[in-house]
């Protein structure tokens, strides 16, 4: 991405994430630095919602790694997504506790009601975004759904539809 | 190194290995096979091994163990007994293989590597008939984005030796273990077109891919319409390092020199001239020499770095951008052959360029990108139209029928034919140095050098980096690096930024061992003693030779005269130069 | 805060402490005590039913008051029973409220703290004993436990460390440095009998005599808090309520085998229990517990964190080094183990334990283990110095549990090794949920198996489990009832597998994969009888060729089911039915003549499937309807069956 093309608000995450990196004091030479990539991507996420190409490129670049190396890694952890997520983002647990409560039925209503499917593209109007997720250790509240961090415990699949439908409404 | 033997018995046969043996080497060692697939010993000919034991088709049994043993990851241990074809082990093999069929595209007959993939030979001898297991197949497009190399990940089955040869080998980093699960696969940065990555085509991958996952871009077809065409004149070009790898492949002695038989060949295909990339080697040795001793003159620019390896000369622009101004400006031998056919020899022809075709027939995937340069092209018309590599003249060859061990000894067209010993040696590393050498010395002294001062052994010899004092001039020597293989060009220009005075001079080719192990070579198999055979073939070459100086080629001292003037002169530079471009 | 310098401050920092937990640590129960404690469970669980709310409410409440002297509102770590949260206990009085919501916050200081009144309703009914009960350890969840991973969780504030010193935390490590050679800290916990509570059982000790044997001079000890199984959140409550215990248990195991830097991989999905380990590190290295010269000793060692990113397989050592190294989570055989040179953190000897393993070190440094080895039911054969010279039967300690699924007290239980998981089930766990019938309890997580009803009186212990089938695993204990599918089950814990295998090695790439499209097809009716076999054989050749761990469990669950539910199977490939009622394919819904017409399920419908007017028993139109279940949640008469 040319600097001259990238908006303010752009810079300001770029500048953001390179504050981080600065703390790393990265060393060209040292093999180690290559442990602190998980970090830096967990921040560059954390601060630009998403890891789009141009920002692997950035921490490769920082980081003395190749494009290559930094998209292995984002590819092979869930938790890295290279999409932008919706305004509210939708986790469903299948952990096995949330499983056998039924929480796979859960999910495909959800999917069926907002067509998109879990882990893909957000919805048309960039509300939602839906995820599986493995267990978040809420096992005592089994089924579990999670929207943008609130924890809704002991679901039913009509209770799962009338929260979304409440999103939905505050728009 | 661990001395110490240790004793087993593999299908009841006892063998002693070295301790830090494991059991697949027991099993060589008692000549007992065991089917391997993403295991490779010295992969790329260097001393690195492939070793992720990750396809686990060579697993055995072992007496008192829980599970099957990969043997190309467990050690060995005193006492151990295995069995490499019980029932279970050959019935593990075999669904293991099963298994790999069933996420592999069963179009054998059209795959360029059919009757010459490991996963097609192991379905061969365990007998597979039918299909197994029936499910969903990883399908994804053909990447045919660049000039040189085309990747099918659907062919892929995660050996990662391609990833091994591109980040440990030549550190290029262009491969990646991508994804996981089942849609794991070795690709590119997010996937994108090999063409946008930092892929330098040196071909090292190809050369290790099992199967047809990674394969060059053929341009045989194009070549067989050009030579087809009334309408055009087909000249062809052939690299040094081509004459000794070629024979393998009609049965001659792996490493022996068939420079006649190649020539009587490709004339047999239907090319209109037969000429030779010694000839411009010779001439690059007068360019690139002439620039050295002007640099070491003038002390600029020093160390010079030979340009004659495309692959090379992509890693320099995609990783140094600091140092593009030390690389001799001289263009490789397969591009200044391109700008004198299409220029020289096209005008004493009388044949316009656009109608003269120019064929190289390289040992290199990466020639494929250069010939595609824009800068090497005037008004659309390339230079070089077409790259085609050893591996694919050999199709060509047998498509037609042309058996090289049936045919007579021939030699090369005039006037872009005729070459001195100093350019076979371009084919392995340390050559282009010696041919510069050579001539380095008589430009300075005006003298030759004689007897076996011209074998400059100190740069010979197949290691990853050597480092070396020449004498130029009667008591004034140069610091020289040559280098193959670009993780030790990686290593060399390192030590270059870090002190720009240690050496005054280097040679550096990307393929390990230097253009007889190139990326279009045929396959070593993991035989790695095929490239010393290589190169004492082309040692051979050279020392059979009354020229033994590039500068001493007649037809390019009268290339020079009637067309080029001045060595490094005005039109020398117009033609036989050019610049690099950070990437 | 001033460093501990000596042996003798940590213990006169105790003494001085000490007093600080007497409310919380008396045996004298009184209601009618003017100084209480309030303590509220602050766990990832009781977070998520509004906890931090519920504490906001009730300091106000307090407040309000003018009670601040007297009372005080503590967030401890998790209390277990997670199901009944948010869970709050009022000490001395020794009472136990459940279900707590931040309204009710104002009735517990109105009535309780300021009337010295139970507050009835918020009384946790003993399904067992049937009665509303206040004391916690006449609970039928807690009578059977025995705590000792779990020792300071729902006890201590997790972000005050001085509740640790006067809880005896560091203790341990002070005995280790100043009254033990590193060789004895490892022969105690040889003697212990402590095994890897992470899922394979090997001895503690045994690694740590490995790792302490290398000679190097860069050596590293490891927390895996990749807790990545499914249904078990053990790990997660132990570094949210106790994180000091791994920080002790990391610095003693430091000592014993010779490293001076050690790390914690931790998932990314637990951000409180990263919170609060952060905290509990610069707590430590403020107390001079951590970093330079602990406790005035030679020894210096730190702590730091690695995050992991969504990932299972990096619960494998070998998968965890990489991924700790920067590098995608992939495992490699072993040899060499992460303890060899070569093997482990940038090639340096490591010595990786799980946290529930580190939770019980302090104890066990501190109590001795003879003590430790006299819970749970080990047997081993000892030296005449005492020394452990072999195991012959059992394990010694205790084990946690995550118990869920179809059961009535669901939550985080921790027992003896040797308890019966008819103890844990029936007694601890109450039976099984709705009034349905037993049919199997799930141990292991995806690499382990499921238990029947004839198995249930078996002594827990590693080696008792995998000899029925299943394994311990991390401590996921799930249970089934007659509404649960086995073939789905296995399916299930394919898919999981197949999502979390790394691909690198083609049985576990491919293989999972095509065992799961089996499962597929068996339970949605186009399995055949034939394919149960070559099913049977995929997954036995998996197990023997997968390169690590989760490749060569995964098959676990369908060989496992395979071997106890065969008619299930049977009964999908073969009648197309699925007695369990949970395979789509192989139920229709039907409305029976309970249904009064209320037209609710009608409303509720999705696709329009059912049609009926008011007061007249309702259809389902069987190929409109995606069997998505709104129409049973909705039906106030449970008219709507599968069948």
């Amino acid at each position: 991405m040319c600097c001259q093309q990238m908006s303010e608000a752009a810079k300001a995450k770029f500048a953001e994430l390179d504050r981080f990196i600065d703390t790393l004091n990265i060393d060209r030479k040292n093999e180690r630095r290559r442990g602190w990539l998980i970090r830096s991507l967990h921040r560059a996420q954390a601060i630009f919602g998403y890891l789009p190409r141009e920002v692997q490129q950035h921490v490769a670049k920082r980081l003395f790694l190749s494009e290559a190396q930094v998209s292995g890694v984002v590819s092979f952890y869930n938790y890295f997504t290279t999409k932008p997520k919706g305004k509210y983002c939708i986790d469903i647990c299948l952990g096995t506790a949330c499983y056998v409560k039924g929480s796979q039925n859960i999910l495909a209503e959800i999917e069926r009601m907002l067509g998109v499917k879990a882990d893909t593209e957000p919805t048309a109007d960039g509300l939602f975004s839906i995820s599986a997720l493995r267990c978040v250790g809420a096992c005592g509240l089994a089924p579990v759904m999670i929207v943008n961090g609130k924890v809704y415990g002991k679901l039913t699949v009509a209770k799962a539809i009338e929260i979304i439908n409440e999103y939905k409404k505050q728009g | 190194m661990d001395s110490k033997m240790v004793n087993l018995t593999i299908n009841g046969k006892a063998v002693s290995v070295p301790a830090n043996s494991t059991i697949l080497d027991a099993a060589r060692a008692l000549n007992i096979k065991i089917p391997t697939l993403c295991h490779c010993d010295k992969i790329g000919g260097c001393g690195i091994s492939n070793n992720p034991a990750s396809c686990r088709i060579c697993v055995v049994e072992v007496e008192n163990r829980r599970n099957l043993a990969p043997s190309c990851a467990t050690p060995v241990m005193e006492g151990m007994k295995v069995h490499t074809n019980s029932r279970r082990a050959l019935n593990a093999r075999r669904t293991i293989l099963e298994l790999l069929l069933s996420d592999h595209p069963q179009t054998c007959m059209t795959c360029a590597k059919n009757q010459n993939c490991e996963l097609q030979e192991l379905a061969a001898e365990f007998g597979i008939e039918e299909i197994k297991y029936l499910g969903e197949r990883n399908r994804f497009k053909p990447d045919a984005s660049s000039e040189a190399i085309r990747r099918d990940l659907s062919k892929c089955i995660m050996c990662r030796r391609c990833e091994t040869v591109c980040n440990k080998i030549q550190t290029v980093g262009a491969l990646t273990g991508y994804g996981r699960g089942f849609s794991a696969k070795v690709g590119t940065a997010n996937l994108i077109p090999l063409a946008e990555s930092n892929c330098t085509f040196c071909g090292q991958c190809v050369n290790v891919c099992p199967v047809g996952a990674i394969t060059g871009i053929s341009y045989v077809k194009k070549v067989w319409d050009a030579i087809n065409d009334p309408a055009k004149t087909v000249v062809v070009q052939t690299a040094p390092a081509v004459r000794v790898a070629i024979g393998q492949e009609f049965g001659f002695e792996p490493g022996a020199p068939v420079t006649g038989k190649l020539a009587a060949g490709l004339r047999a295909l239907g090319f209109d001239k037969v000429f030779d990339t010694n000839f411009s080697a010779d001439l690059t040795i007068m360019e690139e020499g002439h620039e050295i001793v002007e640099r070491i003159k003038a002390n600029k620019k020093l160390p010079i770095l030979t340009s004659c390896c495309p692959g090379w000369i992509n890693f320099i622009e995609h990783n140094f951008p600091d140092l593009l101004h030390i690389p001799s400006s001289c263009k490789s031998p397969q591009q200044m052959f391109g700008a004198i056919a299409k220029s020289y020899y096209a005008e004493k022809i009388g044949v316009a360029p656009k109608d003269l075709v120019v064929v190289s027939i390289m040992p290199c995937q990466a020639k494929k990108y250069e010939a595609a340069r824009p800068e090497f092209a005037k008004d659309g018309v390339r230079d070089v139209d077409y790259v085609v590599t050893t591996r694919e003249l050999c199709k060509m060859f047998k498509e037609a029928g042309v058996n090289l061990a049936n045919l007579e000894d021939d030699v090369f067209d005039n006037p872009l034919g005729e070459s001195s010993g100093a350019a076979d040696i371009f084919g392995v590393t340390g050559g282009v140095l010696e041919a510069a050498c050579r001539s380095v010395y008589f430009m300075l002294n005006g003298k030759n050098l004689e007897g076996d001062a011209i074998n400059f052994r100190a740069v010979r010899g197949l290691d990853g980096i050597k480092e070396a004092s020449v004498e130029i001039t009667p008591g004034k020597s140069i610091r020289v690096a040559v280098c193959s293989g670009l993780g030790n060009a990686r290593k060399v220009l390192e030590m270059v930024r870090e002190d720009p005075n240690r050496f005054q001079a280097i040679e550096i080719m990307a393929c390990p061992g230097g253009c007889i192990n190139g990326g279009g070579q045929p396959f070593l198999h993991g035989d790695s003693a095929l490239l010393e055979k290589r190169m004492k073939g082309l040692y051979t070459e050279d020392e059979r030779k009354v020229l033994r100086f590039s500068h001493e080629n007649k037809d390019i001292q009268k290339l020079y005269a009637e067309f080029l003037g001045e060595v490094g002169g005005e039109k020398a530079h117009h033609l036989l130069h050019t610049e690099y471009h950070s990437k | 805060m001033q460093k501990i310098t000596s042996q003798a401050q940590l213990l006169e920092l105790y003494n001085q402490s000490k007093g600080s937990l007497a409310l919380r640590l008396t045996n004298e129960h009184d209601i009618h005590s003017v100084k209480k404690e309030i303590l509220c469970c602050g766990g990832t669980g009781c977070h998520a039913s509004e906890s931090l709310s519920l504490m906001q409410h009730l300091r106000e409440e307090i407040r309000k008051n003018g009670l601040e002297e007297d009372v005080k509102v503590v967030q401890t770590g998790c209390f277990g029973f997670c199901a009944q949260g948010p869970i709050v206990k009022v000490m001395p009085d020794n009472v136990f409220y459940v279900q707590v919501t931040p309204g009710d916050a104002r009735e517990i200081v109105q009535k309780h703290i300021i009337g010295k009144e139970l507050v009835e309703h918020l009384l946790f009914i003993d399904p067992m004993l049937k009665e509303r009960i206040h004391d916690y350890e006449k609970m039928s969840f807690y009578a059977k436990q025995k705590r000792i991973a779990l020792r300071n969780c729902g006890l201590l504030d997790p972000e005050d460390i001085t509740e640790y010193i006067a809880h005896e935390s560091y203790q341990g490590l002070a005995k280790a440095l100043f009254e033990m050679t590193p060789d004895q800290v490892v022969q105690e916990v040889l003697n212990s009998g402590l095994c890897g509570r992470g899922g394979a059982g090997f001895p503690t000790g045994l690694k740590w005599k490995i790792a302490a044997g290398v000679k190097a001079d860069e050596k590293y000890i490891v927390c895996n808090a990749d807790e990545g199984d499914p249904g078990a959140f053990m790990d997660r409550s132990i570094l949210e309520g106790d994180p000091h215990s791994i920080i002790e248990a990391m610095a003693i195991g430091a000592y014993a085998i010779g490293a001076h830097q050690g790390y914690v991989y931790i998932r990314a999905e637990y951000p409180l229990a990263l919170d609060r380990l952060i905290g509990a590190l610069k707590q430590a290295r403020e107390l001079g517990l951590l970093g330079k010269n602990i406790m005035g000793t030679d020894f210096s060692f730190d702590i730091d964190f690695r995050l992991g990113a969504g990932a299972f397989v990096c619960g494998e050592e070998t998968a965890l080094i990489h991924s700790m190294e920067g590098l995608r989570g992939e495992p490699t055989t072993k040899p060499p183990f992460p303890a060899n040179i070569g093997g482990g953190v940038w090639g340096c000897s490591t010595n990786v334990n799980n946290v529930e393993t580190y939770a019980s070190i302090p104890v066990i440094i501190k109590k001795g283990a003879e003590w430790y080895r006299q819970i749970g039911n080990w047997k081993a054969e000892f030296d005449e110095n005492g020394n452990w010279v072999r195991s012959i039967s059992g394990n010694s300690g205790t084990k946690v549990f995550a118990l869920a699924g179809q059961i009535n007290n669901v939550g985080l239980v921790e027992v003896p090794m040797g308890t019966t998981l008819r103890e844990i089930i029936y007694e601890i766990g109450d039976g099984i949920s709705g009034g349905h019938e037993f049919k199997a309890v799930q141990t292991g997580g995806p690499s382990g198996g499921c238990i029947t009803a004839e198995n249930l009186d078996t002594p827990i212990d590693y080696a008792n489990l995998q000899r029925i089938g299943s394994m311990m695993g991390s401590g996921g204990m799930i249970v089934l009832s007659d509404k649960d599918c086995m073939p789905s089950m296995a399916k299930f814990y394919l898919e999981f597998t197949k999502d979390e295998s790394c691909g690198k090695c083609t049985p576990c790439r491919i293989g999972n994969r095509r065992m799961l499209e089996m499962l597929e097809q068996i339970c949605n009716g186009t399995g055949t009888v034939e394919m149960l076999d070559e099913l049977e054989q995929l997954a036995r050749t998996i197990a023997d060729t997968a390169l690590c761990g989760l490749g060569q469990t995964a098959p676990n669950p369908i060989l496992n089911t395979l071997r106890y539910f065969k008619a299930e199977y049977l009964a999908h490939v073969v009648d197309k039915k699925c007695p369990a009622g949970a395979c789509p394919n192989l139920y229709t819904l039907h409305v029976t003549d309970d249904c009064v017409g209320c037209t609710k399920c009608k409303r509720n419908c999705p696709v329009d499937a059912i049609t009926g007017e008011l007061k007249q028993k309702h259809f389902i139109d069987p190929a409109k309807c995606i069997k998505c279940g709104q129409c049973i949640d909705n039906c106030p008469k449970k008219a709507i069956v599968k069948g």
